[in-house]
């Protein structure tokens, strides 16, 4: 099928399921007309049952706790997936980096970026830790924060510092946070199960609401989530700069 | 206005797909996949919006203010981080397609017949 | 407020469809990070900021990094296959 008429045909088919789609749409209530009851309910009792004043974790990670387990795994099992295609096949070894160094026309750092590069760090991080340790309270939580603290080492990178990255970020290190964040999950879950409850309830003493410590098992999770994904985002980011500095081919011999 | 969001859903969903079926190199149309990931965040978004209400966060305004839902935030903020490690696991994908073929086009990476 | 929403809407439109025209990678993931800021603003408009956050962080920042790393990566591999050639 040619690429001309592979376009006519998806521009036709797109027409129809345009109008098909739109003629549904239009069957929702109007934009702007909330009726529906699960979203006043929660907004009323959320509070007073979780005492935690951010509704929307508490939805993902107390009501809703098991949807958000299954989505933490998915994003576990991609990064997994990331690590098994890049690393090293059998037929393959490794070049070091330096054999290709004369052809790279990467231009060095400039002090400016340098300087604020690495003066942002410190920041950064302390501002990932604060989101995620007050994802109960005000927007928030494990899943921002943690691209938040993988954006520091990301930083790390930018200033120009590769052979520090690898020693601040080492593999070991990474993996075994990541390992933890997912494991921790669970065993927070099964926190429940030893209390006599179900899965994943809530069994921590709850405090009031607009504490640091409070909403029972919230913020545990919330460090979970957080130690996971950010591991996952700084184990992506460092599959894939191997891969920039050392390259791979089939069958040569260093 | 009562549906101009639903009909920019439905714009980004069918942008994306075209994208991705008129693309010429796999990282574009992993690209394009992502656009129409976000058509769907729009779509929650829009269901749970109420005209004249607040955040769902009540550290500051007493419960029983008029609030957006909750529900569909929970839902989005997910599965945004989500959406993006799948891409990265795609773009893994493309390049060691590249690898083995030397080609990002899909015109050119038919299986091999030997 | 109307007009606020309104001209989100249109910008979200509009940006998406210079998402998907920019055929470059280079450049698209560039259009790719410009997209994920309007989409962050829309999810202010729709008093969503734990959405907002996490949109800004990753459709911003996570993504374009790694779509530039998968490509400078494949840009390596064509440079070192073609010395391969000439040696």
């Amino acid at each position: 099928m040619t690429p001309r008429l592979r376009r006519r045909v998806f521009l036709v088919a797109a027409a129809v399921a345009g109008a098909w789609l739109l003629w549904g749409l239009t069957g929702l209530p109007d934009y702007g007309v909330y009726n529906g009851p699960y979203g006043d309910v929660l907004n009323r009792v959320a509070v007073a049952e979780r005492k935690a004043t951010n509704v929307v974790a508490s939805v993902t990670f107390d009501y809703r706790g098991v949807d958000t387990m299954g989505e933490e795994y998915i994003l576990f099992a991609a990064v997994l997936g990331v690590a098994t295609l890049l690393r090293a096949q059998r037929d393959e070894t490794e070049q070091p980096p330096d054999e290709d160094a004369a052809d790279r026309h990467a231009p060095a750092t400039s002090n400016a970026v340098r300087v604020i590069g690495l003066g942002l760090v410190g920041p950064v991080v302390l501002f990932g830790m604060y989101v995620v340790a007050h994802g109960h309270l005000t927007p928030g939580g494990g899943f921002q924060g943690g691209v938040v603290l993988a954006t520091g080492a990301l930083l790390v990178y930018l200033s120009g510092e590769y052979v520090t990255l690898r020693r601040v970020s080492p593999e070991v290190l990474t993996d075994a946070a990541e390992s933890v964040g997912a494991a921790g999950y669970v065993a927070i879950g099964l926190l429940g199960v030893v209390a006599g409850a179900t899965f994943l309830t809530n069994v921590l003493p709850l405090g009031r609401p607009g504490a640091l410590l409070s909403a029972g098992t919230i913020p545990p999770i919330n460090l979970a989530v957080g130690l996971e994904v950010a591991g996952g985002f700084v184990l992506l980011l460092s599959e894939f700069l191997e891969q920039t500095l050392v390259i791979r081919r089939p069958g040569e011999v260093t | 206005m009562r549906f101009l969001p639903y009909v920019v859903a439905a714009w980004l969903l069918l942008v994306g797909l075209y994208g991705i079926v008129t693309s010429r190199n796999l990282v574009h149309a992993i690209i394009c996949l992502s656009v129409a990931q976000s058509s769907t965040y729009i779509l929650l978004l829009s269901v749970g919006f109420r005209r004249g209400g607040t955040a769902p966060i009540f550290l500051d305004v007493p419960v029983g203010t008029r609030a957006v839902d909750p529900v569909v935030g929970a839902l989005t903020l997910t599965d945004i981080v989500v959406g993006a490690t799948v891409s990265a696991l795609l773009l893994a994908l493309a390049v060691q397609a590249h690898k083995h073929h030397g080609t990002l086009d899909p015109e050119r990476l038919k299986p091999e017949r030997d | 407020m109307i007009v606020l929403e309104v001209t989100v809407f249109l910008l979200v439109a509009a940006a998406g469809t210079a998402v998907v025209l920019t055929r470059n990678p280079v450049n698209q993931a560039i259009v790719a990070s410009f997209y994920g800021l309007v989409l962050g603003i829309m999810f202010l408009v729709y008093q969503a900021p734990d959405v907002a956050l996490s949109q800004i962080t990753v459709g911003a920042v996570a993504l374009p990094l790694m779509i530039l790393l998968a490509l400078a990566k494949v840009r390596a591999l064509e440079g070192s296959r073609r010395r391969d050639d000439d040696r």
